[in-house]
């Protein structure tokens, strides 16, 4: 099998999950990483020691912002040229991109957002979810070569080995551009919900505390989601003590509380962290498939009959304002922060 | 400006949708316009208000795909096509983008066409960029704000990372986010107008192409593992109490 893993990263800052997807390819034969970028060397040092055994570099000014047109054309003319049986990529909003320009022009197939990768003879077979996550299916790509996005964290990381190096080869670069980027704004409502190995989460439960009195001049909306910034902050901090990510449910993204960028389920993510702790929640279906495959659920709620508990290893039947603050104090306590 | 909304008819997102005997079933649910289309829609709605020009909905689908065009159309769309033709029934993304892009060409002078990010469906939100693709135009992925001046467009768009601003001569095919803002909800005249619409229906003779063979296909489906799901309430006599025998139980589970 020869297996290709394209590095994705955003100013040098690589997605976890390409660091997955070398592992996944270790264990079919040799990894060829590819790095496409502009002064990228850091990058390269950081795949070898990830464990590519050969990294294919396309390190060119005009590659220095992610574009799809350029960094099509540069993938399928190296693929073209080397014949790789399976190309892995992180599944990231350029990746989705990527693979789907680059597979038009080599005539074959993407997988994406996979979860499994079996080898059946000469046959690939991937596991993904359809239908919001609903149900998996089990498919295949007749083009070549297969090419597959991975779910982060549905793959073990491999251990960096420092100072592990190789040969990294040039590739020729596809320069012709259609779109310009312009500028780039970091925000706060950025976070990858995906590699994340604890989430705390809140729902529109997060709104419900009279007791809090908004500054004058609100009206009632704005008071709400006023409200729900506060809930969101205690909860901020309980992710934080954890090292963890803020995730929402939809009913908190739809009544303005948080950015949709921190949805889980529905028409947002699906998420594996080790541990997930529902705030407020009452765990509609779309939020359930959403984050149900957490390893372990904790669900903290005022309504015992809440559907959240169903899905949930420990649950607090109670007020999140009050338990919230309480588990931050005591994990800063039991973990000597 | 010439804008073309490309729509997908889902079952509802409510649907409790289950693998059964290698079939897809979601029960009586109701099939609804992709709820990442209503957006797409919304976008392209949006830019005409600000151009002026037209707005088509364009839908590869089965005949009673017309529902979700009347949705689109509802909502403000001035036209509807579908896409439907018996030999379409195995099409993977890359298919739909071909069968797509012949569509836009036949409607000839467009100048922008606008996606969803994905469909509830299939989820693997590629068809955007591989129309763009085939089509040759420049690809504006994940768009939360379109502006459209002197034959440019520069959208700010959404990604992992933080926010950024892209431009592009036109044609272009844009995919659109939420925060384009929320989909209006389709006003009274706007229903007894859909209703009446005549939408047409075009072939793939009409569209002068052969099936694309599919190339990603299904080898089967499975329902995900159940859960064992034996919760257990911790309570105690005040939050503190509760917290630490909580933490207590979460570190026990070795998960941190």
């Amino acid at each position: 099998m020869k297996t290709f893993v394209y590095i994705d990263h955003f100013k040098g800052e690589v997605q976890p999950a390409s660091w997955e997807a070398i592992g996944l390819g270790k264990s079919l034969g040799l990894v060829s990483a590819i790095v496409f970028g502009g002064g990228v060397d850091a990058v390269v040092k950081s795949a070898f020691e990830h464990g590519a055994d050969e990294v294919f570099v396309a390190d060119d000014s005009a590659l220095e912002d992610y574009r799809s047109e350029p960094y099509a054309a540069t993938l399928s003319a190296l693929a073209s040229s080397q014949s790789p049986d399976l190309i892995l990529f992180p599944t990231t909003a350029r990746t989705r991109e990527l693979s789907a320009m680059s597979a038009v022009d080599l005539n074959t197939g993407v997988l994406t957002d996979i979860s499994g990768l079996e080898v059946s003879g000469d046959q690939l077979i991937a596991t993904r979810p359809i239908y919001e996550g609903k149900v998996l299916e089990k498919t295949v790509c007749s083009g070549k070569p297969v090419m597959a996005t991975i779910r982060g964290r549905a793959f073990p990381k491999p251990e960096p080995d420092a100072g592990k190096t190789g040969i990294a080869t040039k590739v020729g670069v596809k320069a012709d551009a259609l779109t310009t980027v312009e500028g780039y704004s970091a925000s706060e409502s950025a976070v990858n919900l995906g590699d994340a190995g604890v989430i705390v989460s809140g729902g529109r439960g997060v709104s419900n505390n009279p007791s809090l009195v908004p500054p004058a001049g609100l009206d009632d909306k704005q008071a709400e989601v006023w409200r729900a910034q506060q809930g969101f902050a205690l909860i901020g901090e309980l992710a934080n003590v954890l090292g963890g990510a803020v995730g929402a449910s939809r009913a908190a993204v739809d009544g303005g509380y948080i950015p949709y960028s921190h949805q889980v389920g529905q028409t947002g993510k699906v998420v594996t962290p080790d541990l997930y702790i529902a705030c407020g929640i009452s765990g509609a279906i779309q939020h359930l498939v959403g984050m149900r495959n957490a390893k372990l659920v904790v669900a903290i709620n005022k309504d015992s009959d809440a559907p959240i508990f169903k899905q949930a290893r420990y649950g607090v039947v109670g007020d999140l304002f009050q338990i919230v603050p309480a588990l931050t104090a005591a994990f800063k306590k039991k973990l000597g922060k | 400006m010439k804008i073309i909304a490309c729509i997908k008819q889902v079952p509802d997102s409510e649907a409790k949708v289950k693998a059964d005997n290698g079939q897809i079933t979601w029960g009586d649910a109701p099939l609804v316009i992709n709820p990442f289309d209503e957006y797409a829609v919304e976008g392209a709605l949006q830019q005409k208000e600000a151009t002026g020009g037209t707005v088509t909905a364009l839908c590869i689908g089965p005949e009673s795909a017309r529902e979700a065009l009347k949705h689109a159309l509802a909502m403000g769309a001035d036209d509807a096509i579908l896409v439907s033709d018996p030999a379409l029934n195995e099409l993977d993304t890359s298919g739909a983008a071909r069968v797509l892009a012949a569509a836009i060409n036949k409607v000839g002078g467009v100048d922008m066409v606008v996606f969803g990010r994905q469909t509830l469906d299939n989820g693997a939100g590629l068809t955007p960029a591989q129309t763009a693709r085939v089509l040759g135009w420049p690809m504006l992925g994940l768009a939360g704000q379109i502006k459209v001046d002197a034959g440019s467009v520069r959208v700010e768009r959404v990604i992992e990372e933080g926010r950024q601003n892209v431009s592009a001569k036109l044609p272009a095919v844009l995919s659109v986010v939420q925060s384009i803002g929320e989909p209006r909800y389709p006003s009274f005249m706007g229903i007894r107008k859909a209703s009446k619409a005549t939408i047409p229906v075009w072939s793939l003779g009409d569209l002068g192409i052969a099936a694309p063979a599919a190339i990603v296909k299904r080898a089967e489906l499975m329902n995900p593992p159940v859960r064992e799901t034996a919760v257990e309430i911790i309570a105690g006599d005040t939050p503190e109490v509760i917290a630490e025998t909580l933490v207590e139980k979460i570190l026990a589970e070795k998960v941190l």
